[in-house]
């Protein structure tokens, strides 16, 4: 039995880097300074039921094993004779997959999309059209004094974003408004560790001064560090919050403008906005500026609902107009472990973050048109490959339908929908458990993935697999005489 | 054994004292040699030999230049570069994609380029670009002049500390030079404030960037780092910084004890502002240069502006700051914990603009009036003045009065008349542009095996196709720009990678790094850091250090230090 | 009941996607949908009968259950999955992005019809010839 510290968490944006894993033979029985999400993941990654060991391709409509020579002679020849395929997914592997991936998708004039394209997509169009003013979470950690989560509940999506890196955190010039709480709770709650502090207040159901009310709560009139969570409905999130603003579905645009405008020292000249009194939103827009060092979360609320881009624009908008009076940055709540990266490695090799568009030989990037749920949408693919996600279950009815529609490759190391539905499967290892590798927080730093336990003896890396298809297209291409 | 014989060319190796003569060069194995027994030949009658080039200071890679690419779709699109059989496509102007960078460096017969800065804590993003930077032996600088452990050794006076961490982090981060920018500054941006000058102490840390820039400039000495400390200084593109261009080299007059450089002064043309404010904004090259050329402790670098538009970025995120009030620009900001800030403005810099245009003067002047060409460096700050592939551009002007001319007719008519560039005669000479492109910067750098064509030097060599004894260049500059764009040969570690500007085989450079071998005597400081690194960063102590195998051909220097 | 369609992560769909997709933790997890304390009486849900919602996309069967998170009256809240993507708007308005939240709809009690499973609900929209 071993236990492998600074193990960086191969679940969520956050990627957590402290995690210990007790590991006993090639099994981990054991986890500590995980989240619940975590957690079920290094127990249960193993399970047999739903994993994929060997690979297969579909004969006459029935999944069949056969050897790793066939099924990647068979994905190359899929890729190679595809006019317009499209490689999705990327956010759940490493950079180094995502790197052997772009040569891929380059070599057979494909288009390479990750899963930002349905998540953060937008906020990045946003931030080609506006900029970003943002940090590193460390940054918020010494310094924030009003964090605000808009459109994110952490406790459902990044279970220990606040104890890291904000309202609970302890930095240089800042310190934990939870520590002297928490401290009472370990008395009551005995073992438990403090690093799990936000998760157990929430378990006990302890009354807590969150509000929607008419005026900021006292807190507001300390130096001490405060949290804001507005939503469409009050989050699990939002329940230990200062204040909660809950703002009606799809009026975000409108709030966030609002606000522009209090900050600009404009006045409003109706008396509710998005369904909060004007007069409460004054006391924000002044807790705003009255801070010392603020920061703005948004999650996909703000991405997914009527707006999109626009909404991304006013809250940056709103960040960068703030910081003309004080010290304002804001940060996107970035989801699977390794979505910044799957931005990152495109952006450096092809200049753009997502829906790289390869058919006239160089990079070309329209998203709307060159975006995969755009492509598929209008059928336009004629083979997809799949790596590490499932498109089947999370892109609209039509789009689904018609990845089904052609042949499709999915390497993936569990069993899903899209696995379900694919021509070829191809059994990979679960990068940060089974495989090493780079992956990127949702601030963009760099963190290694570690290796805890040997992968199935049938299972091959991401990386490895896309090399040895990308090898066999070269092969056919050569065979064909098209190079 | 690979063996090459570059025949009959004009050979200028100014470190070896060979100006312009016609000379064979001999390689064996990616080396220069005495002679060869067997070799192929490469004819190059006719045309110039130099030493590849070779870049001090460019932004080609990291976690800022990627914001860079990321926010500007707009720069990609109308500058794309085809997949071919040997390269990797790509995109991009001012700040292209990494395959790009390193192909158009190579074809310009560059064949060593420093990226200019990075944040430590992502230093494993500067170099997974690196690996994917093709053609170029190449090194990054960690961004030190605002980092939490260096302002509390120094404030405490604890020079071997600070030493025991340099060398420490040099290692951590596989970086190569000891970068300052904006030195104290970049800790008060965290709250969204700044320095004033070299004096104002450092909100919260209670030290001066005067005290950071000599207790850095001496531990560097201590260490006996190849480079000096490479620094972007305080008031960065303000009216009046030269004042605080000239305190900072000022400041470390005392510590020149051998004669050698202690003080790297980089993209001075962004230093040498004169004037009360913008409306007063005058040149003063001048002041700078005259310092320059009365003491032998600096060196500089140009940041040449270019008129164009382009992407600017700094770690320096107050300036970055005010060029997005100036402009209302699109504006990107990034601060690093514990470390450092960045800064991101797309820039547009127009000829019939009198600040933009007093700036183009500002960066010649310097450039002309600096006597000697091993104290000062072409470079552009890239992309900051200008994307690098402008440097056979720069080239023209510092060879040619005709091409300077042909600008000075065609700018901001009050900027004319704030500047002397027209005043001024001196025409660069190829031995000059050797040194000022290569030669010099390999010196300066510390790199032996670069920047000349001796014995044991690695045979990284760039042949342009023009005639010395033949043509006149300073009256025909478009054909020194046409020969430096395109290089007629580049050849990397002895093989041919550019044949008439094409690339015609791609390599992977090496990634220089300094390992200081501290001595067992030294302090230890790691067990106190690892204590209290998790006070200071959101990662862990084990996460933070880049292992050597995340550089593809690690080259480290070793360097034994004189604690 | 005309309504508004939220869908989003929720820590237990987090969790039992970790368990797979195929099983069934994930399905109790998944193929449900939180509605309003008030608005379960007027519609005269039960805790965890079938109600139907129907989009101008489409229509799925998920288990009603009463929000915590209330009151949120008119709103419905559904967690990402494959029950919630048929029926969520496709049009991305150029942006690659389609439209998880904020979308009308239309919600009723169906306690005597089926909730389908994942493999049910793939042969039923995907089901190959």
């Amino acid at each position: 039995m071993s236990i492998v510290k600074n193990v960086a968490c191969p679940v969520c944006g956050t990627l957590c880097d402290d995690l210990e894993i007790t590991v006993d033979g090639n099994r981990v029985i054991g986890t500590k300074n995980t989240c619940a999400v975590s957690e079920a993941k290094l127990l249960n990654f193993s399970d047999p039921g739903h994993r994929n060991l060997k690979p297969l391709i579909r004969r006459d409509g029935e999944m069949v094993e056969v050897s790793w020579d066939e099924a990647i002679k068979r994905s190359a020849q899929i890729l190679a004779e595809a006019h317009y395929p499209i490689l999705y997914g990327w956010s759940c592997t490493n950079c180094e997959a995502i790197r052997m991936g772009i040569a891929l998708a380059e070599e057979i004039g494909g288009v390479i999309d990750n899963t930002s394209t349905v998540c953060h997509g937008p906020s990045i169009l946003s931030i080609q059209d506006v900029g970003i003013p943002t940090c590193t979470l460390g940054q918020i950690r010494h310094r924030a004094d009003l964090i605000v989560y808009w459109a994110s509940d952490p406790y459902s999506a990044h279970p220990r974003h606040v104890e890291r890196y904000t309202a609970f955190s302890d930095g240089r010039f800042q310190h934990s408004e939870w520590e002297s709480y928490v401290a009472r709770l370990r008395g009551v709650l005995g073992k438990k560790r403090l690093s799990r502090a936000s998760e157990l207040t929430l378990m006990k159901d302890i009354p807590l001064p969150a509000v929607t009310g008419e005026k900021l709560p006292p807190s507001f009139r300390t130096g001490k560090r405060k949290l804001i969570v507005v939503d469409v409905r009050k989050t699990r999130s939002a329940e230990h919050a200062d204040l909660f603003l809950q703002v009606e579905p799809n009026k975000d645009f409108e709030l966030l403008q609002a606000l522009r405008l209090l900050v600009k020292d404009e006045e409003l000249e109706v008396n509710e906005i998005a369904g909060l009194p004007v007069h409460l939103l004054e006391e924000v827009a002044d807790a705003l500026i009255g801070c010392s060092f603020g920061a703005f979360f948004f999650g996909v609320g703000l991405t997914m609902s009527s707006g999109k881009t626009r909404n991304i624009d006013a809250a940056i908008a709103l960040t960068q107009d703030l910081n003309y009076r004080t010290k304002f940055v804001i940060m996107p709540m970035r989801g699977h472990f390794n979505v910044a990266g799957a931005n990152v490695v495109s952006t450096w090799q092809t200049g753009y973050p997502f829906a790289v568009d390869f058919s006239e030989g160089y990079p070309r990037y329209n998203p709307g048109e060159t975006s995969v749920v755009d492509i598929l949408s209008r059928g336009e693919s004629d083979a997809g490959l799949i790596v590490a996600s499932d498109p089947v279950s999370n892109f609209p009815r039509e789009a689904a339908r018609n990845l089904i529609k052609q042949p499709l490759i999915a390497i993936d190391p569990v069993a899903s929908p899209t696995t379900v539905m694919a021509d070829v499967v191809l059994p990979s290892t679960f990068v940060g458990i089974e495989t090493e590798g780079t992956a990127y927080r949702m601030d963009r730093v760099p963190l290694p993935m570690k290796k805890l336990v040997e992968p199935p003896e049938t299972c091959l890396s991401d990386e490895e697999i896309l090399r040895r298809i990308l090898k066999e297209v070269r092969h056919l291409k050569e065979v064909r005489g098209e190079t | 054994m690979r063996e090459l014989l570059v025949k009959n060319g004009f050979v200028y190796d100014p470190l070896n004292n060979i100006d312009g003569e016609k000379l064979d060069i001999a390689i064996r194995d990616g080396k220069i040699v005495e002679k060869t027994s067997n070799p192929k030949i490469l004819d190059a009658s006719g045309m110039v030999v130099m030493p590849g080039g070779v870049d001090i200071h460019s932004h080609i890679v990291g976690a800022k230049v990627n914001s860079g690419r990321l926010l500007r779709p707009e720069d990609h699109s109308k500058d794309v570069e085809y997949k071919t059989p040997v390269t990797r496509s790509g995109v991009g102007y001012s700040i292209p994609s990494t395959f790009t960078t390193g192909y158009r460096y190579s074809r310009m017969g560059w064949t060593t380029v420093m990226d200019a800065a990075m944040a430590p804590l992502k230093a494993k993003h500067t170099h997974e670009e690196l690996n994917d930077t093709p053609m170029l032996d190449k090194g990054s600088y960690p961004l030190l002049g605002s980092n939490w452990f260096i302002l509390e050794y120094l404030r405490a006076k604890e020079y071997d500390e600070c030493a025991a961490y340099i060398a420490w982090i040099m290692r951590a981060t596989k970086g190569y030079a000891v970068k300052l920018v904006n030195p104290g500054g970049l800790e008060a941006w965290g709250f969204g404030r700044n320095v004033r000058d070299i004096d104002d102490p450092v909100p919260n840390f209670d030290i001066t960037p005067r005290e950071i820039v000599q207790g850095l400039c001496r531990v560097n000495r201590m260490l006996n780092l190849p480079h000096t400390i490479h620094v972007h200084a305080n008031n960065l593109g303000k009216p009046g910084n030269y004042v605080t261009a000239l305190e900072t080299m000022k400041c470390v007059e005392g510590q020149a004890g051998d004669g050698k450089p202690v003080l790297h002064l980089t993209h001075c043309q962004f230093s040498s502002f004169g004037g009360r404010d913008w409306r007063t904004f005058r040149s003063a090259a001048e002041e700078i240069s005259e310092y320059v050329n009365t003491h032998n402790h600096v060196t500089l670098d140009l940041g040449q502006i270019i008129f164009t538009d382009t992407t600017t970025m700094t770690a320096d995120g107050p300036f970055q700051f005010i060029l997005y009030q100036l402009t209302g620009n699109k504006w990107v900001n990034c601060d690093v914990e514990t470390e450092t800030g960045s800064g991101i403005v797309p820039f547009h810099y127009k000829r019939k603009s009198f600040v933009h245009a007093t700036q183009w003067a500002i960066g010649l002047e310097l450039a002309l009036k600096t006597k000697d060409p091993w104290k000062i460096f072409l470079t552009t700050d890239h992309p900051n003045a200008g994307p690098f592939t402008a440097y056979p551009k720069i080239i023209a002007w510092l060879m040619s009065r005709k091409a300077r001319d042909a600008v000075i007719d065609r700018i901001s008519k009050r900027a004319r008349r704030r500047t002397v560039l027209d005043e001024i005669d001196r025409e660069y000479t190829l031995s000059d542009i050797a040194v000022t492109t290569r030669v010099g910067q390999a010196r300066s750098l510390g790199l032996n095996r670069k920047g000349h064509l001796g014995v044991g030097a690695d045979a990284d060599i760039a042949i342009y196709d023009i005639n010395p004894q033949k043509e006149d260049l300073p009256a025909n500059p478009g054909r020194i720009e046409k020969a430096f764009k395109n290089a007629a040969y580049t050849l990397k570690d002895g093989e041919i990678v550019v044949r008439d500007g094409k690339i015609v085989k791609a390599v992977d450079g090496r990634t220089f790094w300094v390992n200081v071998k501290t001595t067992p005597s030294s302090i230890e400081i790691e067990p106190e850091l690892q204590k209290v690194f998790e006070e200071y960063y959101t990662v862990k102590y084990e996460n933070y250090l880049v292992n050597e195998d995340y550089c593809k051909n690690s080259d480290p220097i070793v360097i034994k230090p004189k604690i | 009941m005309k309504v508004t369609l939220l869908t989003g992560r929720t820590i237990d769909q987090g969790t039992a996607k970790e368990h797979g997709k195929l099983s069934t933790a994930y399905f109790e997890n998944v193929a449900v949908c939180e509605i309003d304390p008030d608005d379960m009486k007027t519609l005269q849900v039960k805790e965890n009968s079938t109600v139907r919602v129907t989009t101008e996309h489409g229509k799925v069967n998920v288990r009603g259950r009463t929000s915590k998170r209330g009151p949120h009256p008119g709103i419905i809240y559904m967690p990402y999955g494959i029950w919630t993507n048929i029926i969520v708007d496709p049009q991305t308005h150029g942006t690659g992005m389609p439209s998880f939240k904020g979308i009308k709809a239309q919600i009723e009690s169906a306690p005597t019809e089926n909730v389908l499973t994942l493999q049910e609900l793939l042969e039923n929209l995907f089901g190959r010839d």
